[in-house]
């Protein structure tokens, strides 16, 4: 049971991870028909920048806001420089550009800061709670209540505000919505900066837990995406549901089976889920017309 | 068709005749070296424009293949007292076979998803070579027996580079020949449309796998070449980012062009060496280029220059 | 005789019965025309028929054999080809090659001796292009041949794509909207070719919305109308039946096809 329990709980805390980073995946998705491989990158400078700004002697919370920033100047730089000049391309040449973009931040990341491993503080100490027998790390609390913020706010920018209505009309429809004289190119710079805050934050709430280094995007960019296929791609919903399973699938995974293929699990999931429900759990079936 | 006949002609013998000139300018061993480069990431290049510029269809991992050229040499002699040769054979038989597995369920999907379908895979694959390293030495690598042909022992850059270029001779003309046959046909043709194909009888999906597999067999046998030539391996040649390299030289070279495949890897080969001086930077370019030449050379540099020829002539 | 037989077709998509109970037969020589008011589902019914789309319910016959949910591939090895409302033709290859890549199944298609370009292979080549090279003088388009597809003006592609579906010897030519967006010359063009196709043995069924067209050159005709059939018979019974009248030509059409 306290085993049991052990699990559930760090799968949940990796999977609240994974829901932001398919999360932010979906939030560009939607607004651009991007897929954002860079979306990891965001992760890891949300982890790095607040680790480096708080060793240079920067208050905590100060240094985790700073990352925010950076986070979302680079998800817009990204935006103006890398996808809006090659529109019209491919979605195959712009994933292509969103892997060279991440390869570029990867690089930058190691020259700026370095190729080491870092870790932050727990936010509150570092001593494990006892439930039923289970040690929780303290931080597992701040991963699923940061996660469930950001769900939350994000629900609410997009139901209860103008703006927010404005990204999901464009999700729907991008013609229809540049004809009722939504400037698309706005809302996708909104969802390319977004989805950057949120990649940081989620880069930021667990890195005292699994550490970060300049590489660590591209392991979550494909975990973030195979979520997102699960919940079904373009559906918020779906998105954060994906992650908390796959979360959970490896966390059991790797504690009743092996733990030396932990990351296969996880493929291996998406790979089927492909096959036998391309729309993923909670996505719709598109025919498509010939 | 005539002159259809004459152009692949016309691009071997050009490839031949540099191939034999260079030499005469080369300075140093070193060139020779980054030559042989050239011409191994040209072989693997060439085979993933079948698949990509021919077929249509984006492979994203295919590093793994080129990965398990270089590590069945280097395991075969090893580990199995399998000649290198035979290893090297195997080497491709493996990739086939695993290309003909893994293809059969992955090619059904379509663009990104296809995209990060074989990324996931690629990754997976450099991780299982990390991973086992009882038998392929983890992530440090491992070393290469030298090959040997007939009681000749393979070694030498000077050596390398003949015989690299002869393997990008024979893989060019092969991959010239399937232009204008009904394969080569059936591969373009379903990168147009894939359901206007299948209704004059097409069978897409086993053209796809075909298109896969030949570009795996190529992969790999470039991936055993370069093992042979280091004399060693790391689970880098079978990772990511060289997949992302692979693909960047077809696409900067011209997708459906094999002459676009040799004129990427040349350029995406010898940048970075003649840019070593920021040995530091090699990420951040790499990245670079990529963006770049996705968002400005979409067409490839081939293409986009035969096209401005053919205007020029025109006019 | 009858080669190609649909019976009862049905297929819905989230919940919308795009064809419903939908039933027809055609034999060899014959043209049948389907007809309907845009979204009627003639095209998803093609899109049946020729294996692109899996029916929900109903089977379909090809020559006394069940070919329900074959794919298209399979269908088109027995005799089973079309072309499309908007235009599928290979952009990046030439006219001839698209002409060719439509002898596909008549040529041998073995891997190895492709890559090694043997003579077989040269040969082969060789009287495929030839064949293709006839059918396009036969569509009219023989001086264009080494142009690329891409770059022919839309009534050339549209005979382009019966070249192509001709040059797999088809018993049953399916084809959509051939005259959609094609001037009275070409219309004139292409009724003529569908007129030979069928002499020559072909069964052929056509969506056309140019009723002057449908009503000269059809045998039978099938009304649809919101997926279900309306009614069916000669182009006479049907331009008298008051129900296709009413219901589908309106006032405008009824004069129109009385004219014709």
């Amino acid at each position: 049971m306290a085993e049991f329990l052990q699990f559930l709980i760090s799968g949940l805390t990796v999977g609240a991870v994974y829901a932001l980073v398919a999360l932010g995946f979906t939030l560009i998705y939607n607004a651009s028909g991007v897929v954002n491989f860079a979306q990891g990158e965001f992760v890891m400078l949300g982890g790095m920048v607040t680790v480096f700004a708080s060793a240079a002697g920067v208050p905590l919370v100060l240094a985790a806001f700073i990352a925010v920033v950076v986070a979302i100047v680079i998800g817009l730089l990204l935006h103006r420089l890398a996808i809006e000049p090659a529109r019209g391309a491919s979605a195959v040449t712009l994933i292509i550009i969103t892997i060279g973009a991440s390869i570029l931040f990867r690089g930058i990341a190691a020259i700026i800061f370095d190729k080491q491993f870092h870790k932050l503080p727990g936010f509150t100490g570092e001593t494990p709670i006892n439930i039923l027998g289970a040690a929780v790390q303290p931080q597992s609390f701040w991963v699923l209540g940061g996660a469930a913020v950001v769900v939350v706010a994000l629900y609410v920018f997009l139901e209860h505000t103008i703006l927010g209505k404005a990204v999901l009309a464009t999700a729907a429809n991008r013609l229809a919505a540049r004809l009722v004289g939504i400037n698309t190119t706005t809302i996708m710079a909104i969802a390319f900066g977004g989805s950057a805050a949120i990649g940081a934050i989620a880069g930021i709430l667990v890195t005292p837990i699994t550490l970060t280094s300049y590489d660590v995007g591209t392991l979550l960019a494909l975990k973030g995406f195979a979520a997102a296929m699960l919940g079904g791609m373009g559906n918020p919903v779906g998105a954060v549901i994906g992650g908390l399973l796959l979360g959970l699938l490896e966390a059991f995974g790797a504690g009743y089976l092996s733990s030396t293929y932990k990351d296969a699990f996880a493929f291996l999931v998406i790979l089927i889920v492909l096959f036998v429900a391309p729309q993923g759990l909670f996505g719709r079936r598109v025919v498509e017309r010939v | 068709m005539g002159a259809l006949l004459n152009q692949r002609f016309l691009i071997l013998a050009m490839l031949a005749v540099v191939i034999a000139v260079l030499p005469f300018v080369f300075p140093s061993s070193y060139y020779f070296r980054v030559a042989s480069l050239v011409w191994v990431s040209a072989l693997a290049a060439i085979g993933l424009n079948i698949l990509m510029g021919q077929a249509g269809q984006v492979s994203l991992g295919h590093a793994a293949f080129f990965g398990i050229g270089a590590y069945s040499v280097a395991i075969g002699p090893t580990h199995l007292g399998i000649p290198s040769w035979a290893a090297l054979l195997i080497g491709a038989a493996l990739s086939a076979v695993l290309a003909y597995l893994v293809g059969r369920p992955i090619l059904r999907l379509k663009g990104q998803y296809l995209a990060i379908a074989t990324l996931g895979l690629g990754v997976r694959g450099a991780l299982v070579i990390s991973t086992e390293s009882g038998w392929t030495g983890g992530p440090d690598g491992m070393p290469v027996e030298r090959l040997t042909l007939f009681g000749w022992r393979v070694s030498g850059s000077y050596t390398w580079y003949w015989v690299t270029g002869a393997l990008l001779l024979v893989g060019t003309w092969i991959a010239l020949n399937l232009d204008e046959t009904p394969t080569g046909r059936a591969f373009r043709a379903l990168h147009d449309s894939e359901v206007a194909a299948q209704v004059v009888g097409v069978d897409v999906a086993r053209f796809k796998l075909q298109a896969f597999v030949i570009a795996a067999v190529y992969g790999s046998i470039a991936g055993s070449a370069l093992a042979f030539m280091n004399g060693f391996i790391n689970p880098d040649q079978a990772g990511f980012l060289h997949s992302v390299e692979l693909v960047t030289i077809v696409v900067l070279g011209g997708l459906g062009s094999v002459v676009g495949s040799i004129v990427g890897a040349a350029v995406l080969v010898t940048l970075p060496q003649a840019l070593t001086v920021f040995q530091e930077y090699e990420h951040l370019l790499l990245g670079l280029i990529i963006i770049v030449s996705m968002i400005f050379m979409r067409n490839g540099i081939v293409p986009s220059l035969s096209g401005l020829f053919h205007r020029k002539a025109r006019t | 005789m009858t080669i190609l037989k649909a019976t009862d077709i049905g297929i819905s998509f989230g919940g919308v019965k795009a064809v419903d109970g939908v039933s027809f037969s055609v034999s060899p020589g014959q043209i049948l025309s389907i007809i309907g008011p845009n979204g009627a589902g003639k095209t998803t019914l093609f899109n049946i028929v020729s294996g692109i789309y899996a029916a929900s319910r109903g089977t379909i016959h090809l020559a006394d054999e069940n070919v329900t949910d074959l794919s298209p591939h399979k269908l088109a090895a027995r005799g089973l080809s079309r072309t499309f409302q908007n235009l599928q033709i290979f952009q990046r290859m030439t006219a001839c090659e698209n002409v060719m890549v439509g002898r596909h199944l008549r040529e041998k298609c073995s891997l190895l001796p492709a890559l090694f370009r043997t003579p077989s292979v040269t040969r082969q080549n060789r009287e495929t292009r030839a064949a293709a090279l006839d059918l396009l003088a036969y569509v009219g388009l023989k001086d264009v041949a080494d142009v690329p597809a891409g770059s022919l003006p839309y009534g050339a592609c549209k005979r382009l794509e019966i070249a192509r579906a001709l040059a797999a010897e088809p018993r049953v030519l399916l084809l959509d909207e051939p005259a959609a967006g094609c001037n009275a010359v070409e219309t004139e063009e292409i009724d003529h070719l569908i007129r030979q196709v069928a002499d020559r043995g072909v069964a052929v069924v056509l969506v056309e919305h140019d009723m002057k067209l449908v009503m000269k050159i059809s045998d039978r005709i099938l009304v649809l109308e919101r997926g279900r059939p309306l009614a069916e018979g000669t182009p006479r019974e049907v331009r008298d039946n008051p129900k296709v009248l009413e219901a589908y030509l309106g006032q405008h059409g009824a004069r129109e096809a009385a004219r014709a």
